[in-house]
């Protein structure tokens, strides 16, 4: 076998996996399996990227998602009822209209692909992709770098502050307010 | 390995995550649609990278600003979902029939 026939086979073989894992998130009963299943449709579609030659991104997606729908898993057992699907869980609304636009966006992108004349390859692939982006990451693109990271953080804290119960001067849901200065008065600071 | 191949996989990912994000009621499940959405996006970008524009560094770049727009989307939700079963008691969006606190 052929090293490109061992890519093609690969890469259908992860294509397959990516969208029938996707499809059976909204499938399956248990809310919990949905969280992995996802997770294997993301593994799936890190795999296409490895095979595409973004090694880093493929690896980088991979272990993002497995913390992310651990996190997932976490929140859907804590908040959300029969998270075990021990039930047949069917709650979804306007399934007519929510199948159409699937279908009629999966069609109108697919046939993007077929109708649009890409570029095909006018520069050579990159012999050390991985290293190259990490010149371009401290280099040329490390004010979008930074800016990802600052946009992170304030997401973080955002988290942080919209589900915090308790603010620095008490409880939030009673309004914490600032106490006054040490031997002041109402009024006078 | 063809482009139209990825790309037709990545409008398959894409298609249903729209029909995830736009039928689930549960908040979580949304969201998934919403997810998947994104990771056919950053599919189709890989594809583009690698394929067509050669594999200039710069779209890998792109990439890893996607995948920020994913996790500040998965943080914030989590925090609204947070949020919102405080305020209301709600897991499901049929249950929030206004967003006033």
């Amino acid at each position: 076998m052929s090293d490109s026939l061992l890519v093609d086979a690969m890469f259908w073989l992860f294509a397959a996996g990516s969208v029938v894992t996707g499809y059976r998130v909204f499938r399956t009963d248990s809310m919990v399996r949905a969280a992995f299943f996802l997770l294997a449709s993301f593994a799936a579609v890190g795999g296409i990227l490895v095979l595409l030659g973004a090694e880093f991104l493929g690896m980088v997606l991979i272990l993002m998602m497995a913390g992310e729908m651990l996190i997932m898993a976490i929140v859907m057992v804590m908040y959300m009822m029969n998270p075990a699907g021990l039930n047949p869980m069917w709650m979804v609304h306007q399934h007519r209209v929510a199948v159409a636009v699937g279908v009629a966006s999966f069609l109108v992108l697919g046939s993007l692909a077929f109708l649009i004349d890409f570029p095909e390859r006018p520069n050579p692939r990159p012999e050390e992709a991985t290293a190259e982006l990490g010149v371009e990451l401290l280099g040329d693109s490390m004010l979008v770098f930074q800016s990802a990271g600052v946009a992170l953080l304030s997401a973080m804290i955002g988290a942080v502050v919209l589900t915090s119960r308790r603010g620095r001067y008490g409880d939030a849901e009673e309004g914490s307010e600032e106490p006054l200065l040490q031997g002041a008065e109402e009024g006078t600071v | 390995m063809s482009l139209e191949a990825v790309l037709v996989v990545a409008a398959a990912l894409f298609g249903i995550g729209v029909y995830g994000a736009l039928s689930q009621q549960s908040f979580v499940m949304l969201m998934m649609g919403l997810e998947m959405m994104i990771n056919a996006s950053i599919l189709a970008l890989g594809a583009f990278w690698s394929l067509t524009a050669g594999g200039n560094p710069q779209g890998q770049m792109l990439a890893i600003v996607f995948m920020t727009v994913m996790a500040a989307e998965m943080a914030l939700g989590f925090a609204l979902i947070t949020n919102v079963y405080r305020a209301r008691r709600a897991d499901i969006t049929e249950k929030l029939r206004r967003l006033r606190g």
